[in-house]
This record gives structure tokens, C-alpha cells and sequence, in this order.
């Protein structure tokens, strides 16, 4: 620990007149998997759009890797941090090589045929992410959860420092979830740094080791998820009752709630 | 036809297109320079161009002398400007499609046309002497101009501009605009039918002055539209993604946005309205060579000035009576369009 990769610190931010971030301070270290959890409508995305200088703060300030945020060129931070949306569209049939080859654009100058390296780097990702067969078929043609995994490797391939996930996996199926989730990890196990939004807390305290729980714009609780992830800050965040208990074969921590009509 | 898409890989499938292609508007064009009243082989086009282009006048000997009026003087204009008119809005129409990230786009959605015709129709109507001829080109492009900064200006908050808004703001200037029109043509009176056959388009009579002026600002356009060709692809996956890339999108669009109306406004300045072409243009070449816009926008170019120059040829030199030219694309268009449509659908359900 002690390896800020972001600094951020009393960072407000409003939709019109509606504040969505409010004098948020956060600080987040390099090699970890962090997972922001929260109710709906709590800041989440917005603080990672905020992180990606996708929005500019109204106040406040973002350190990432020791400069402000807005100080970045958007080719040399597209070189430090990729995203993968929540919302995203394909609108034009470009094939799925096209989408993920994409991922190399800020390393490709416009006009140049990707060199043999790229285009490696491109197959050894769909290959990853299970997605080579689709390789010449149009994206156009695929289903939600198939162009959310093109998607992800087109992050994957971008190759950076950092990762942003929001509800990164929510269109695909379980079977994928847990692939895309553990190439992910391996990601971070070599240094690299995710930060994922989610909204399956089980997800997010399976496969994160820092939790961040996010309400009205503010940070809750953040820390280790075997510290933070409780009956109480859960109930505190969401306003439910759950039960936690501990996974027989990883040992992670789980969370299964109870009817609402039985509270 | 060569199905390009599947057989090459992706880089050298567009550099071979757009090889055919250039060959093939070269060729056209000088089988259309020799067709018409008068027909003259291909080889003495050629022999005689080559002779105006280098001085050498011997080469002309033994030439009807009414050939180097008719080749230089009176077709070659009108072929060039509907070749350069045919590339213009087919660029525009890959941008604007690209842009509004809508494949029913065309140069004409954000209302060009309209202010364009609104523009040449208050021209004619008042029979301005400012400028000879060229007051209508002038007032159709000043025209095209105003709406565009209305429509982006109507269609901005806060700094950024939505594509549906863009839409829908095209959409409502355009039918004022219209409504503007039909009430010219009504108090227009004997000056109506000029309007009417101003607003159907015609290459007929243009200059070489008509050439240079959309030659130069069809190519600043085109060039500015290719330089963001890439940007253009990632930002068909959304701003965010476009944002995580690199690629400023809500910026480059305006950008794009002002470069494309232009591009299509000086079009629809010296030729008057011609539909389809960049609807149908930009679809029919993705069909061929997929929709990386760097491929996409010089085979658009060159393939809309090849079918442009073509029915342009049609209604000079096929047809009996020449009819205008807007009106041959919409009955060649229409259908084509509707073809591509169908067949697109069904390779996108059957994969």
C-alpha cells in the first residue's frame, strides 16, 4: 500500500442543479482490484467518467499518477486508462477484429496498417476472450452479451495502467462474467490497476480486494473487502438486511438477503 | 462483382478498390467527354487533352475545329463539376451518417439543402444583378450556411450537441424552410418555373470557374473529413469509448459537422438539389469494402463521381430530351436504395 494512482479529493460535480458528487475524497493505490458498490443513482459511473476526465469536476481534484487529470492530452491518458461502458453501441458493421483492433488505435499512427506485433497482440486477446471465431463476422450481428465481450477485449487490447469496468459484465452470462472477471484479475496480479462499478456485491467481494461503498454522491466505507464487506455497512448502503457468509471453497466473503415482506 | 470483402484481407481489399475505382472514373470520364451531339473516340479525347494541357498545338492538326470548343470549352466542365459534385456529397453523406450515427443521414439532414434553395429561390425571385450568374450559387451557399449555424446552434446545450437533437433540428428548419419556399414559388409568379427547374439540379452550362470552385472546396473537405476518418470509427461506439480512446468526440463532431455542410452546401450551390447520391453512395460501398472510414470515404468519392457522371452522361447524351438530373437520381436511387435495404437486412439475420 501507499502507491496512489488517484488522489482524489473534495471533488463536487452537478447535473444542472442536481449534485451528484458531493465533497468526495478518495484515494486509490496502484495493483489492486477496487469494486465501487451503491444504490442506484449514487455517483458511481459519474465518479468513474469524473476519473476518466470524460466530465470535468466543478470542483475539486483528481491526481492521476501525480498530475491533474485535465492536464493529461486525451492520447496520452488513452495510453494509461481504458473503459468499459455500461452503455455502449455499435452502429456501423465493422467486424469484430475491427472493434478490437480499435483498442490499438492510440498506439497506431491514423493512416498506418497495424505492423505484425498489433495485430498479434489483437489475436492473442480474442483468443483470451474467447472470441476468435467471431473474429470476420460483423458486430452488427451479434448478440448483447457477444458484443459486450468485444467490447471488453477491445479495453483488454488498449493494454494500459489502468482499467475503469462499469457494470462491465452486466449483458453477459455467467460462464463469460466469471471468464472476462478472472482475465481481469490476471491483469492485476501483474501490476495493473482495476476499478469496477458493479452491482452483483457477490461479483464485486468475490473478485475485488478493496470494496468502496457509495452513497449520495459520498464514500460510505472504504477498505479491504474481508474488512468492509458486513451485515451493517450493507444495510447502511443499500437499506437491506443480508446475511453474510463465507464461501467453502474460496473463502470469500458472500452476502443472500432475505424477501423484503419477511424483513 | 468481385466480392472484395471476403477474398482480400482488409488493408489491400481498399487499396485494390480504390485502384479499380480511380480506373474507372478515369474511364468514364473520357467515354463521356467523346458521347453526345457530337461523338468523338475516346483517342482523340485523350490526344486532345493532352494537347490543351501542354500547349502543344501541332498535336491538333488535322482536328474538326469544333472539337477543342466542344471537349474543352463546353463538356469537360460540366463532366468535372458532376464528378466533383457526385464525390462531395458522397463524402459528406458517409460523414453525416457517421456522425449522426444514423444510415439514413444524408448531406441534406441538418437542413443544407433547404437553406440552400431558399437561398438560390430568393435570388431568382428577386433577379439580383450583383454578381451575373454567379448570385445563385452565392445565395444558395450563404443560405446553407445560416441554417447550419441555426440548426447546431438550436441543437447545442450546454457546449454539447446530441445526434438526435441534430436530427430533429434539421428536421424542423428544413420544413420552415420549405413552407419559406412554397411561399416564394407563390408570389414568384412568372419567375416559378425557373426556381422550380433551379431546385430539380442540372450540370448544364457550368465553367471551369464552377470546377475550380468546387474542386477546392470539395478537397479541403474531403481531406479534413479523411484526416479524422479514424476518429470518425471509434466514435461509432459511443463517446465514452471514443473518450477512453483518445478521440474528443463532442469536439470532432462539430468539426466534422461544419466541414461535411460545407463540402455538400458548394455542391448543392452549382448544381441544385441532386438526392440520393449521398444516401445511397456510402451505403452501397460498405457494402463492399466494410465501414472503416478510411477506406470508405476516397471508394465513396470515387464511386459517387463514376455514378454521378453517369446518369449525368445518361440525361446529356443517352436520353432524347435532357430531364434534370435530381429527378433521374431519385428514380435510379429510390430503387437502389430500397434493393440494399432489403438485402442488408437479410444478411444481417441470416449472418
Amino acid at each position: 500500500m501507499g502507491n496512489p494512482i488517484f488522489e482524489i479529493s473534495a471533488l463536487q460535480f452537478a447535473f444542472g442543479r442536481r449534485k451528484v458528487i458531493n465533497r468526495l475524497d478518495l484515494k486509490i493505490d496502484a495493483g489492486h482490484f477496487y469494486g465501487i458498490v451503491g444504490p442506484n443513482g449514487c455517483g458511481k459511473t459519474t465518479l468513474l467518467m469524473l476519473m476518466m476526465g470524460y466530465y470535468r469536476a466543478d470542483e475539486g481534484s483528481i491526481i492521476f499518477d501525480g498530475l491533474e487529470i485535465s492536464r493529461y492530452s486525451r492520447r496520452r491518458l488513452a495510453r494509461k486508462m481504458s473503459l468499459v461502458p455500461q452503455d455502449f453501441m455499435i452502429n456501423f458493421d465493422f467486424s469484430v477484429r475491427d472493434v478490437v483492433m480499435m483498442g490499438r488505435y492510440p498506439y497506431i499512427p491514423r493512416f498506418a496498417t497495424p505492423s505484425r506485433e498489433e495485430e498479434q497482440k489483437v489475436n492473442a486477446v480474442m483468443e483470451e476472450m474467447g472470441i476468435a471465431a467471431l473474429g470476420e463476422r460483423s458486430v452488427l450481428a451479434l448478440s448483447g452479451g457477444e458484443k459486450q465481450r468485444v467490447v471488453f477485449a477491445r479495453a483488454l487490447a488498449q493494454d494500459t495502467p489502468v482499467l475503469l469496468l462499469d457494470e462491465a459484465t452486466s449483458n453477459m452470462d455467467i460462464h463469460h462474467t466469471l471468464h472476462a472477471l478472472d482475465r481481469a484479475t490476471q491483469r492485476v496480479m501483474s501490476g495493473r490497476t482495476i476499478i469496477g462499478v458493479f452491482h452483483d456485491l457477490n461479483l464485486a467481494a468475490m473478485y475485488c480486494d478493496q470494496l468502496i461503498f457509495m452513497s449520495r454522491g459520498r464514500i460510505l466505507k472504504q477498505g479491504k473487502t474481508e474488512d468492509v464487506f458486513r451485515e451493517d455497512t450493507i444495510e447502511k448502503t443499500f437499506g437491506v438486511k443480508g446475511t453474510i457468509l463465507t464461501h467453502p471453497h474460496t473463502g470469500s466473503k458472500q452476502v443472500i438477503f432475505r424477501k423484503e415482506s419477511t424483513l | 462483382m468481385i466480392d472484395l470483402k471476403k477474398d482480400a484481407p482488409r488493408h489491400r481489399r481498399g487499396v485494390l478498390a480504390l485502384l479499380i475505382l480511380g480506373l474507372v472514373l478515369l474511364f468514364v470520364t473520357l467515354l463521356s467527354t467523346g458521347m453526345g451531339y457530337i461523338r468523338i473516340a475516346p483517342l482523340l479525347v485523350v490526344k486532345l487533352i493532352i494537347a490543351k494541357l501542354t500547349g502543344n498545338i501541332r498535336l491538333l492538326s488535322g482536328f474538326n475545329k469544333a472539337y477543342p470548343y466542344v471537349i474543352w470549352d463546353i463538356r469537360l466542365p460540366r463532366i468535372l463539376t458532376a464528378v466533383i459534385v457526385g464525390s462531395g456529397l458522397s463524402i459528406s453523406g458517409v460523414v453525416f451518417q457517421g456522425i449522426l450515427l444514423n444510415p439514413l443521414a444524408d448531406p441534406y439532414t441538418l437542413g443544407v439543402s433547404a437553406g440552400a434553395a431558399f437561398g438560390a429561390s430568393i435570388a431568382l425571385l428577386l433577379e439580383i444583378p450583383m454578381l451575373g450568374v454567379y448570385s445563385v450559387p452565392l445565395f444558395a451557399f450563404i443560405g446553407s450556411l445560416l441554417t447550419l449555424l441555426f440548426v447546431l446552434s438550436i441543437s447545442s446545450f450546454e457546449g454539447k450537441i446530441a445526434s438526435n437533437n441534430l436530427i430533429l433540428s434539421g428536421i424542423i428548419v428544413s420544413t420552415i424552410l420549405s413552407a419559406g419556399i412554397s411561399f416564394l414559388k407563390y408570389v414568384a409568379d412568372e419567375q416559378v418555373s425557373v426556381i422550380i427547374f433551379w431546385l430539380l439540379g442540372s450540370f448544364n452550362s457550368r465553367t471551369w470557374i464552377d470546377v475550380f470552385l468546387t474542386f477546392g472546396i470539395v478537397t479541403a473537405g474531403g481531406l479534413f473529413c479523411l484526416y479524422y476518418a479514424r476518429d470518425l470509427n471509434v466514435m461509432a461506439l459511443g463517446d465514452k469509448i471514443a473518450m477512453s480512446l483518445g478521440v474528443q468526440a463532442s469536439r470532432i463532431r462539430v468539426s466534422l459537422l461544419v466541414a461535411a455542410s460545407l463540402t455538400a452546401s458548394i455542391c448543392v450551390a452549382v448544381s441544385g438539389i441532386i438526392g440520393f447520391v449521398g444516401l445511397v453512395i456510402p451505403h452501397l460501398m460498405r457494402f463492399v469494402v466494410g465501414s472503416d472510414n478510411r477506406i470508405l470515404i476516397p471508394t465513396s468519392a470515387l464511386l459517387g463521381g463514376i455514378l454521378l457522371l453517369f446518369a449525368d452522361t445518361v440525361t446529356r447524351a443517352v436520353l432524347p430530351h435532357e430531364i434534370p438530373i435530381g429527378v433521374l437520381t431519385a428514380i435510379i436511387g429510390g430503387p437502389v436504395f430500397c434493393y440494399i435495404f432489403r438485402k442488408r437486412r437479410k444478411a444481417m439475420i441470416h449472418g
